[in-house]
């Protein structure tokens, strides 16, 4: 064999060769956020010398602030559920806008199939059916939610892939429709008083519970199954992907259709968690679930990023607005500094992206 | 029809819209032959080969493998009847490491019911890559490296040892060394000698005299969407073959075509 100008070592298969992986740089990005408010609680001068996410109070059974990071989780646990559809979106370099309207309409249609007949011996006041769809087993109202779901999921890839929309529009008009369905579906009036079974679903800490396992899950379709293998090929390379002979139009419409099934469970954790339901319900969290995405490393155009990151990335998130009220931020501020972040998060993806290829 | 022929193609016919991109062209060739196609842009040849891979649909004309007539859907109908191609855009997923590129859309898996999520033989996989890559004699330093970090020549390399590890019965090449430097053309020639050793028929699609004459058995010429030359390289040469590629000439057997 002919020596050539590369390869001198020969044919290795070297574990420690592997790049330093992305998702630690975001971990170190919110150890680095954390540090940062702790100083601030110590610097500031109406913060008393509090602690961020220590006890504060010299408990010997605790180190931490339990209740701030339960709150943390807690409140990026829902969007987080959608931040792992959207996550798989983006890595096929597409994107979707309308998860968040579809967390509104999915609460509202699972709502109304998981009522309770009697609210303390009284007929329920905001009954939407009748009583043929009152104390249903639970089991149906998020049966009928994931199929509403997959069914719009299934819409959008459809435009996207076959009718080829850009992503951006087909979306867009989804986020309308979803919207204006929410609002139909009861006439504007809100659903409330859910059986037992349903309030159990987004109780206490199951909307973490959901989001956790459902991560676990989707970390390994994305990382050991074919289903995943063909999601980065297409966002990495389309045409390569169809020379391939991948199937990337049905691949895209089954993309889509996992994507708003996972916002669909996030609106059903939704209403369960709120014990309604209302048209107006999710606004921004198809931003907040992209946010999650892009901080987590998951690149917009496409091909990049895990699942991991995502997880992280909506830590960050949820760490940045947990912090931001503990050192008593503005809201208003807190919006602004949070779309800085956002930016930053693109403006540095794009960097790294420059300085790899 | 002798059991020796690889590939046939009669009256093999492509338009786009108004675009007479490829007409009548009948081609032939045998067992173990490395057949080289030439012109000038825009003469046909990548539209033959993407008639023949799959890739596009033919207008109209009849390809037979081995004997048999095959119409194939897409490419990976080709793949399956065992035409490999390492095309001229690289068919490359750049965030994909070396195995996963090889074995994209036809990977090896376990619990196939699962279907979709059906699960990677990541392990069988890269076996198999490391014995494609040996077998072709491709060096490349790290198997678990993305396309995105290798130079041109690796990719290229990548690219052809994909066709190889899958034994494959019919090897298209469109312009491999197209944009590949001096010493990276060098070992994509090489890897080439080592199909022709092997016996493995190819079909190398090239503007590069020198290496055609180095490469190849048979020469033939595109011009203006026809077949204009049928050549042996014993009894041709460089001008001899220019002459066909500019219209200065044209084959016996093709004269009335062009």
């Amino acid at each position: 064999m002919p020596d050539t100008s590369h390869g001198i070592g020969g044919l290795t298969f070297d574990k420690a060769k592997r790049s330093w992986p992305n998702e630690l740089n975001i971990l170190l990005a919110l150890v680095i956020i954390i540090v940062v408010f702790e100083v601030l609680g110590q610097v500031l001068p109406y913060m008393n010398d509090q602690s961020f996410l220590f006890d504060s109070r010299d408990r010997f059974d605790s180190i931490f602030n339990e209740a701030r990071l339960q709150i943390i989780i807690l409140q990026v646990a829902i969007i987080g559920i959608i931040a792992l559809g959207v996550t798989q979106v983006i890595i096929t370099a597409g994107i979707d806008l309308s998860s968040g309207p579809l967390v509104a309409a999915t609460a509202m249609i699972a709502m109304s199939f998981g009522q309770t007949e009697l609210v303390n011996g009284f007929p329920n006041p905001k009954a939407l059916f009748g009583t043929w769809a009152m104390d249903l087993p639970v089991v149906l109202p998020v049966v009928i939610g994931l199929a509403f779901g997959a069914i719009i999921g299934a819409i959008n890839g459809t435009f996207i892939a076959f009718l080829r929309i850009p992503p951006f529009i087909a979306t867009l008009g989804m986020f309308l429709i979803c919207r204006g369905i929410a609002l139909w579906w009861s006439g504007g009036n809100p659903i409330s008083f859910p059986t037992e079974s349903f309030k159990y679903i987004g109780s206490g800490m199951m909307p973490v519970v959901w989001f956790l396992s459902l991560a676990v899950i989707f970390h390994v379709i994305m990382r050991y199954t074919v289903y995943g293998k063909h999601t980065y090929a297409i966002g990495s390379n389309e045409e390569a992907a169809r020379m391939s002979g991948i199937n990337v139009k049905r691949h895209k419409v089954m993309v889509y259709t996992v994507a708003s099934s996972l916002a669909a469970f996030a609106g059903v954790v939704l209403a369960a968690k709120s014990e309604t339901a209302q048209a107006g319900m999710g606004e921004f969290y198809e931003l907040f679930a992209i946010a999650m995405a892009v901080i987590g490393g998951i690149s917009l155009q496409g091909g990049r990023g895990s699942i991991i990151g995502t997880v992280l990335g909506a830590m960050v998130l949820g760490v940045i607005r947990s912090g931001f009220t503990y050192i008593k931020l503005d809201g208003s501020y807190q919006l602004m500094a949070m779309g800085s972040i956002i930016i930053a998060a693109i403006i540095l993806d794009q960097y790294r992206q420059r300085n790899k290829a | 029809m002798s059991d020796d022929i690889v590939l046939r193609t009669e009256n093999l016919t492509k338009h786009y819209g108004g675009v007479h991109a490829l007409m009548g062209a009948n081609f032939e060739m045998r067992q173990g032959e490395h057949v080289a196609i030439m012109g000038d842009n825009g003469a046909g040849k990548s539209t033959f080969v993407r008639q023949i891979t799959g890739v596009e649909q033919r207008t109209s004309g009849k390809v037979s493998l081995y004997g048999e007539e095959v119409n194939f859907g897409g490419p990976l109908e080709a793949r399956e009847a065992g035409i490999e191609t390492v095309f001229q855009t690289l068919a490359l997923a750049d965030d994909l490491d070396v195995s996963d590129n090889l074995f994209l859309g036809r990977e090896m898996t376990k619990f196939d019911w699962l279907g979709p999520f059906r699960f990677l033989d990541y392990k069988g996989m890269r076996k198999a890559t490391m014995e494609g890559l040996v077998k072709t004699g491709v060096k490349i330093p790290n198997i678990r490296n993305t396309i995105r970090n290798m130079s041109g020549g690796q990719r290229q390399c990548v690219a052809i040892a994909r066709t190889a590890t899958f034994a494959s019965r019919l090897t298209i090449m469109d312009e491999p060394t197209a944009a590949l430097g001096v010493q990276e053309t060098a070992q994509v020639e090489n890897i080439i000698r080592t199909l022709k050793d092997q016996g493995e028929p190819l079909i190398l699609v090239s503007h590069n005299m020198r290496q055609v004459f180095d490469l190849v058995d048979r020469i033939i010429v595109f011009r203006r969407g026809r077949i204009v030359a049928n050549l042996n390289k014993e009894d041709t040469d460089g001008q001899d073959v220019v002459a066909y590629i500019t219209g200065a000439k044209t084959g016996e057997e093709f004269a009335g075509a062009a």
